[in-house]
């Protein structure tokens, strides 16, 4: 076993980042500083402290209830928060079922936070955008039903750039959230809301969704564990559909082993959603139970692939340094480690543009004022459908509508959409090649640390550009983890710096195994931010 | 639900009493439309466009005609019968309450995916086939955008550039009356598409309300080559589809309840010119009969715009059928072409077909109209027998199962077309809903033609066995109608008529032999129908000859 006092580790993460790992949230018993133990999976913690007794559901219910008020009102993460009765309620039912010793569901008690574009029938579910205030759908999304069903509580609905179009999350019609780690700093986006309530411990896991990087960018600046599945492994059905071809549901937790097995509870084929897989999705949370490696090599053999591309110009030379320390990790690991170039890389970007927009620019014609949502009154059709979307929808969301609709236009079809479809089927192909030499692909995952609220807010081609280490993996459709390899120094704080792992499609389950061994031997995954540190480590 | 999720375009009222009104008035509607129609529904047309087309066209306008050629090509729209709609488990029901049979898929709400019904390509295909089409073996679906209160996503799940069927043909046996002769009409491609809602106006024109349960209903649209080229020729071709995909059982083809929608393109162009003149759009055409007038009225009016040098009025658009005023109206000129900036529909997977599949359905489809056709001339019948018999399926099918058990063909068709087509349209009845099936038809022509009844009696029976069921033979007992073919019973009737009518007999012999005819008549009556003719005109001849 990697102890400790493996010596790199100490020079790869100041010492003052090393926070205390969270393994026991609902108790308040104080111990020392156990540096060593490795980050702890909060659900699997949960189901063995509700099965021994030694907490209850309601008890851990107002724990987090009680953290939501105090932290809320800096963070801004929830759009919609379930109140308390409700909330306590189905506490107190899985109590009972305990009990009376009653089968209890995979992620009983455990309470989680759903980004607001995942339909909920018993919540607003605004996407962030104003088009859609207040409005309730009447059905669940098919991750939030399959979530329901496992026990889990719905906490509430966190806040996202509208209709997941942005990277900062200042992009909600409603607020702007915060990140934990230094409140004057964005949580990436958009699935912001979801990042920030994980980091700060608002919810245990939470959902978001990636069109372009939404769940991977706001992981890492965040500090959490962040999983993008591979297109077809979640069912889209309730998902606000941004750009349906890219558009996937994922998964938020404080460790590897938390995504885990929140991926595992909403994967599978949906009759609902044609664009769903039929492959089976095999068990690959048995791996998290409390397994110590013994082996000095535990992923001996394990060809990594470094994707040179991300590691030029306009990447921050802090990040660099982190990510190449956490491959470096991976090498002490095992693991036969290569450079691989991938030209296509820098085409995705456009590319991704190009899809994107055209899609959303159809997906959001939806939104007329006609059935739902936002509606000016006017006596003329067009000036309905014109003055309720020109009031319904902010300023980012009419751009890319613009921009897709040129896109698409006649005349202009060939020579972006066509051509962006062209590059796609080039970089899922390059994709495809790289993954047949290696195992997993290893980039940053965003080209800098979490950035201050409003710096970027008027340069969206600086925002644009921040998505370069994502994007292609939407258009190629496979499966992304990124977890939290170091910090760098932000003023008064600490921010935290996420690489990203690739694998090949359907293959999650390889990148959870090296995620797992990755953040067992290495305690940064597992830090809390300063917010709520000194709660947790009372 | 739909209180909650829906709006009108005013935000009150959506399933309030106006909707509700106009929809059990279309269900009124249809239940008398529906009579009306049936298997003659065709043959009545024709003969409307027989009149009409004759009334319009004066001598003056036909030597104007003679110099121009129509070229006329048809857009369809087929609702198929599925028991769900396209891309949800939503049934569609004509004529119900308004937005009573939505969900999240067909309402358009956000989150909300389709998934293709396979019934819809196992009809597409179907149609594909029988119209002599290449199937496309991998095909997709698309997006076209456009913005409509009735259209719920903004845009409509149809396919572009990629049809399932293209390149095929459909046959059309033209009737007599209208000249006769066969066509083959190209066909440009078939493809699969949604329906939109409906719109539904207030009376005072202040707000307008959307019912959707008509959305997302599966559809397929066929595109004719433009070889039509008089109205008679397109309506028959609309006819020949109606046929077509009722015989699949694709669709009901019913054209009031929109099931079949004709769209026509026309433009005319002096003989003898190579290029096309400009193209004008016809829509709003509900019968058969409507679609052969407003080509007619078309032709006429383009013809006279360019034989007073107008033609340059004749401009690019979309025209209305009226029918009150039997005439096309401007709906919208159009100002280029639209741009519905299709791209592939990215929540649908491509469609694929397998040869195996294909073959499949290839080897479950019935006869056709066009085979069924070249069978029955190939029988003896002739073209008029033909396309009657071939006109509506159910027909055919009681035609063919009494062939079957053995009818004779002509006898048999003699019968449906003269006594059972009668009655069916006075009682405005279909053969299925009659109470005569074929297997009684065969029994009594075969008991007439072996002489147990007479022609006379088998029609009151066939009246009989129509309106209230039963069995040929059942009837001649119950009734006691077998014929007398006892020549002692007979005499004895004769003998009684002649003492009855000595004045009679005696202006007979004296030379009115044309009196015959009248103890016939007298004989018969006092059998009460049942003697047998030719016996009782042998012993009455016998007897009224006698020297006696």
């Amino acid at each position: 076993m990697l102890s400790s006092a493996h010596a790199p580790r100490l020079v790869r993460f100041p010492s003052h980042c090393l926070l205390r790992p969270i393994n026991s949230l609902h108790t308040a018993q104080s111990s020392p500083l156990p540096t060593t133990t490795a980050p702890s999976s909060q659900i699997l913690t949960i189901r063995k402290s509700l099965l021994t007794k030694q907490t209850t559901a309601v008890d851990l219910a107002k724990s987090f209830l009680d953290r939501i008020r105090r932290t809320e009102p800096q963070l801004n993460s929830f759009l919609y928060v379930s109140p308390d009765d409700v909330v306590l309620k189905q506490a107190e039912e899985l109590d009972n079922k305990i009990k009376n010793n009653e089968q209890l569901g995979p992620l009983a008690g455990v309470l989680v936070g759903i980004k607001d574009n995942i339909c909920t029938s018993d919540m607003p579910s605004t996407a962030g955008s104003r088009i859609l205030k207040n409005y309730r759908p009447p059905f669940d999304a098919t991750a939030v039903r399959k979530l329901k069903q496992s026990g889990a509580i719905v906490v509430g609905k966190t806040n996202l750039d509208e209709f997941g179009m942005g990277s900062t999350t200042e992009g909600s019609a409603y607020q702007v959230t915060a990140n934990p780690w230094d409140l004057s700093r964005v949580p990436g986006g958009s699935s912001g809301g979801s990042a920030a309530a994980v980091s700060a411990r608002q919810c245990v896991v939470s959902l978001g969704s990636d069109t372009g990087g939404s769940v991977r960018q706001p992981a890492a600046f965040c500090g959490v564990v962040g999983l993008k599945p591979t297109y077809g492994r979640v069912s889209r059905y309730g998902l606000v559909a941004y750009a349906s071809s890219l558009d996937v549901i994922g998964c938020f937790g404080s460790s590897v082993a938390d995504a885990g097995i929140l991926l595992h509870t909403i994967s599978g084929y949906d009759k609902f959603d044609s664009t769903s897989s039929k492959r089976e999705v095999p068990d690959f949370t048995s791996q998290f139970a409390g397994k110590d490696y013994l082996e000095s090599k535990p992923l001996k053999g394990l060809r990594v692939g470094v994707i040179c591309e991300t590691f030029g110009d306009g990447v921050d030379p802090e990040v660099i340094l982190s990510v190449r320390g956490a491959v470096t990790h991976l090498e002490e690991l095992g693991c036969f480690v290569t450079e691989v170039s991938l030209p296509s890389f820098s085409l995705g970007l456009p590319a991704y543009y190009v899809l994107a927009l055209s899609e959303s620019s159809s997906n959001l014609s939806r939104y007329d004022g006609i059935r739902y949502g936002n509606q000016v009154l006017e006596d003329e059709l067009n000036s309905l459908y014109g003055h309720s979307r020109a009031q319904g929808f902010g300023s980012e969301v009419k751009m890319r509508i613009l921009m897709g609709t040129y896109a698409l236009s006649a005349g202009y079809y060939d020579a972006y959409y066509k051509r962006a479809q062209q590059v796609r089927t080039i970089i899922r192909d390059s994709f495809k090649a790289a993954l047949e030499r290696n195992d997993i692909l290893i980039s940053p995952a965003s080209p800098s640390v979490a950035y201050k609220i409003g710096e970027k807010k008027d340069d969206p081609l600086a925002m644009y550009a921040g998505d370069k280490m994502t994007v292609n993996v939407n258009l190629a459709g496979l499966p992304a983890l990124v977890l939290p390899c170091g910090f760098v120094e932000g003023g008064s704080t600490v921010l935290p710096v996420g690489f990203q792992m690739i694998g090949a499609a359907f293959d999650e389950e390889k990148l959870l195994k090296v995620g797992h061994i990755f953040e067992h031997t290495l305690q940064v995954s597992s830090a809390v931010p300063p917010l709520v540190a000194d709660e947790l480590t009372r | 639900m739909a209180l909650t999720f829906f709006r009108g375009l005013h935000t009150h009222s959506f399933l309030m009493y106006p909707s509700s009104f106009l929809s059990r008035k279309n269900g009124m509607l249809y239940c008398t439309m529906k009579s009306i129609r049936g298997q003659t529904e065709t043959q009545e047309k024709s003969q409307h466009q027989l009149k009409v087309s004759t009334q319009t066209q004066s001598r003056k306008h036909d030597d104007i005609f003679k110099n121009f050629e129509a070229i006329i090509g048809i857009e369809t729209h087929v609702q198929l019968s599925t028991l769900t709609k396209a891309f949800c488990s939503c049934p569609y029901n004509y004529g119900a309450q308004p937005n009573t049979s939505i969900c999240p898929v067909c309402m358009g709400l956000p989150g909300a995916l389709p998934v293709l019904s396979t019934k819809v390509i196992e009809s597409a295909v179907k149609v594909g086939l029988a119209l002599n089409c290449n199937l496309s073996l991998s095909s997709k679906f698309d997006r076209k955008q456009y913005f409509y209160p009735d259209l719920p996503k903004g845009y409509q799940i149809s396919q572009f550039d990629i049809p399932i069927a293209t390149g095929g043909y459909l046959d059309v046996d033209i009737p007599l009356e209208f000249g006769g002769g066969h066509r083959k009409f190209g066909i440009t491609r078939v493809h699969m598409e949604e329906d939109a809602g409906k719109l539904l106006h207030t009376g005072n024109g202040s707000f307008s309300q959307v019912d959707l349960n008509r959305a997302g209903v599966p559809l397929l649209e066929i595109v004719s080559e433009p070889d039509m080229r008089t109205g008679i020729e397109a309506a028959e071709y609309a006819a020949e589809l109606q046929r077509l995909v009722r015989y699949l059982g694709v669709s009901n083809g019913n054209m009031q309840e929109g099931s079949l929608r004709c769209d026509v393109n026309i433009s005319i162009r002096p003989i003898g010119q190579l290029e096309f003149g400009t193209k004008v759009e016809i829509k709003n055409l509900n019968s058969f009969s409507s679609v052969s007038r407003a080509i007619d009225f078309e032709i006429s009016r383009q013809a006279l715009l360019h034989s007073q040098g107008q033609a340059d009025q004749i401009v690019q658009e979309t025209r209305l059928w009226e029918e009150g005023a039997q005439k096309t109206v401007t709906m919208r000129k159009k100002e280029g072409l639209a741009d519905y900036r299709y791209f592939p529909e990215p929540d649908l997977p491509g469609v694929t077909l397998t040869e195996e599949y294909v073959d499949g359905i290839r080897c479950s489809l019935p006869e056709l109209p066009e085979m069924k056709r070249r069978r029955y001339e190939g029988m003896g019948l002739n073209m008029q027998d033909v396309l009657f018999l071939t006109n509506d399926i159910n027909v055919a099918d009681f035609f063919d199962s009494a062939i079957a058990e053995g009818a004779d063909v002509k006898l048999a068709a003699n019968w449906i077309m003269g006594d059972i087509a009668a009655y069916m349209k006075n009682e405005k009845l279909s053969i299925n809903e009659i109470q005569l099936n074929s297997h009684e038809l065969v029994e009594l022509i075969s008991s007439i033609k072996g002489g147990t009844i007479s022609g006379k009696i088998g029609k009151e029976i066939l009246f009989e066995l129509m309106a209230k069921g039963g069995t040929v033979k059942g009837l001649i007992k119950e009734k006691n109608l077998v014929q007398i073919a006892d020549p002692v019973e007979i005499e004895k009737m004769v003998d009684k008529v002649l003492a009855d009518n000595p004045k009679q007999l005696e202006q007979y012999r004296g030379g009115k032999t044309k009196l015959q005819g009248y103890f016939a008549g007298q004989i018969m009556k006092e059998s009460k129908g049942k003697a047998n003719p030719a016996l009782l005109n042998k012993i009455l001849l016998e007897k009224l000859n006698a020297k006696s």
